[in-house]
């Protein structure tokens, strides 16, 4: 992974985001208490709008310094969690000829460091339901040995299920906690732009190979 | 949606000033990060500092001053503030003895409170208020919200903290008020978010949603309006009900304060008259509302609705709510 990949990336998460504002406030206007998406936004427009700082850094300095700035930049829920995970995988990624392997760890030391930010785990209606099953198959076929295009496929329809299957969920954890039986039938949106995020990254990669 | 804004980007930077530019003579707004602190800095005691989403006003910056709060960290509209604004808000009212952080209990304010807790040099605790009794099953849910009950808390806790008590006497002060105290809330309307544009959720002409939180995020159930005493009833018994659960005594001669808090777009002429409900209805359960409290409070933007929150008192509590206070928005005895 490089600091010129991480930061095209950042601009089209960003354009993904803006893309589908209409969806990400529905879901949280439905469950939620309407932030969600002028949140993601505010979030990725401050990322892009540090590339020029970014650029001369190390990958794992990227992600330290994005996690920082997301944590004085979104707030709520989603703010220190995105936070966490980034400065996170930036802890455990290796700079020089960081293998596939390597970032699937980096990735789920990120992953971790949300659960336990959020002391929160699978199956309770939050962006976790997405990113665990992304997090256990990336590490699972980077182990196989599996070529970079299969395992970008395969994450991101890992990604689409895990955040359609928060849609029979009763929340446990986040703002729709309080609703019970009433959440049912409604995608939780952080598990949405999180899928946006991952689906988008991955896309990346592909069409750059 | 028809509101005074100009941007809406700037609604939040333009309403901090006319709050700071109005009440001079109790605060100072500093930006960058945002908090809002109290004039005349005490030397030597626990420094109570509250925060939270941007909406709810007059919480928090309105209960900054003599007797309540140093500081408050407004984030913006319905989310959580930052830990930068917390360390900040810290750094300039700390006096020695400490921090205390009161915390409504919602994922986003308990992470990023905590984050900054993690991050600060000096003595701190935390009182996570959750008075909020609309929640009835607890698998749902990790945690109860906090809402109209966190002035309360706020008002006694900053009391006892001007008397000079340490960090750890202040912290239990708070979480026996949050013990003490249930609310629940009914939403006659949405609110409005002005970065969304349009209201939070829908809501037909002839219901109600039961057990809204503080930004309209729905609650216990959608029902269909009807007057005021049968609402009043099912709020009152909500409230025993929870006092039940939490194993409160609740005999006769049980002295309690009444908050009837207006969410932003209910006259003050409707509180008072579901106040004058509620208070009779405790009567007849044995609870006398020695104390009161009427107005908007802990506000959820515009929306129409009212919170009710009942604080059982002992001699303690009612000493702290009684003694001087002088914020923007609560004053009394000074």
């Amino acid at each position: 992974m490089k600091t010129a990949f991480i930061i095209l990336a950042s601009q089209k998460i960003q354009r993904e985001i803006l893309a589908h504002e209409h969806t990400l406030e529905s879901l949280d206007r439905a469950i939620g208490d309407g932030d969600h998406y002028i949140n993601m936004k505010r979030g990725a427009q401050t990322i892009t709008e540090m590339a020029a700082d970014l650029a001369p850094l190390q990958p794992d300095a990227v992600l330290n310094k994005i996690g920082l700035k997301l944590l004085s930049t979104i707030g709520g829920a989603s703010g220190p969690l995105l936070a966490s995970f980034f400065i996170s995988m930036g802890k455990s990624l290796q700079n020089n000829n960081a293998s596939t392997l390597n970032i699937a760890e980096a990735f789920a030391a990120g992953v971790l460091a949300i659960r336990q930010r959020g002391k929160a785990d699978l199956g309770e209606k939050t962006m976790l339901d997405v990113l665990i099953p992304v997090s256990n198959q990336f590490l699972l076929l980077t182990q196989q040995g599996r070529d970079t295009s299969h395992i970008c496929r395969s994450l991101i329809a890992t990604a689409e299920l895990g955040m359609l299957a928060t849609k029979d969920l009763i929340a446990s954890k986040g703002r729709a906690a309080g609703l019970g039986e009433r959440a049912i039938g409604h995608i939780d949106p952080g598990a949405k732009s999180c899928q946006l995020i991952i689906t988008t990254v991955c896309n990346l990669i592909l069409n750059d190979e | 949606m028809k509101k005074f804004i100009n941007k809406v980007d700037d609604i939040l930077l333009e309403s901090l000033s006319g709050f700071s530019a109005a009440h001079a003579d109790l605060v100072s707004l500093h930006f960058d990060p945002a908090f809002i602190v109290r004039h005349n800095k005490a030397s030597n005691k626990v420094a109570i500092i509250s925060g939270g989403g941007s909406g709810h006003e007059p919480l928090h910056a309105g209960y900054i001053g003599y007797g309540m709060l140093d500081a408050a960290c407004p984030g913006h509209v319905f989310t959580s503030p930052t830990p930068d604004q917390m360390l900040a808000a810290a750094e300039a009212v700390h006096a020695n003895q400490g921090i205390l952080f009161i915390v409504k209990n919602y994922a986003g304010d308990v992470m990023n409170f905590e984050m900054a807790a993690e991050m600060l040099a000096f003595d701190n605790a935390t009182v996570y208020t959750s008075d909020d009794c609309a929640v009835i099953n607890s698998t749902y849910t990790t945690g109860r919200r906090g809402v109209a009950g966190t002035v309360i808390v706020e008002k006694c806790v900053g009391s006892l903290a001007e008397s000079g008590a340490n960090l750890q006497a202040c912290k239990a002060l708070g979480d026996k008020v949050n013990q003490r105290t249930s609310s629940i809330g009914v939403a006659l309307t949405s609110c409005t978010v002005p970065a969304a544009g349009r209201p939070t959720f829908d809501i037909g002409n002839t219901e109600i949603e039961m057990g809204v939180g503080i930004h309209g995020e729905p609650g216990r159930k959608r029902e269909q309006m009807r007057e005021a005493d049968a609402i009043m009833i099912d709020c009152v018994d909500a409230i025993l009900a929870d006092f039940k659960v939490k194993n409160l005594p609740l005999e006769k001669a049980n002295e309690a304060l009444l908050l009837i808090n207006g969410f932003g777009a209910t006259p003050l002429m409707e509180l008072y008259l579901i106040y004058n409900i509620a208070a009779k209805l405790f009567k007849q359960h044995g609870i006398n509302i020695a104390r009161s409290l009427v107005g908007n409070y802990t506000t959820a933007l515009d929306m129409a609705g009212a919170s009710v929150t009942l604080c059982m008192l002992d001699d303690e509590i009612k000493q702290h709510w009684d003694s001087p206070v002088h914020t923007a928005a609560l004053r009394w005895g000074c």
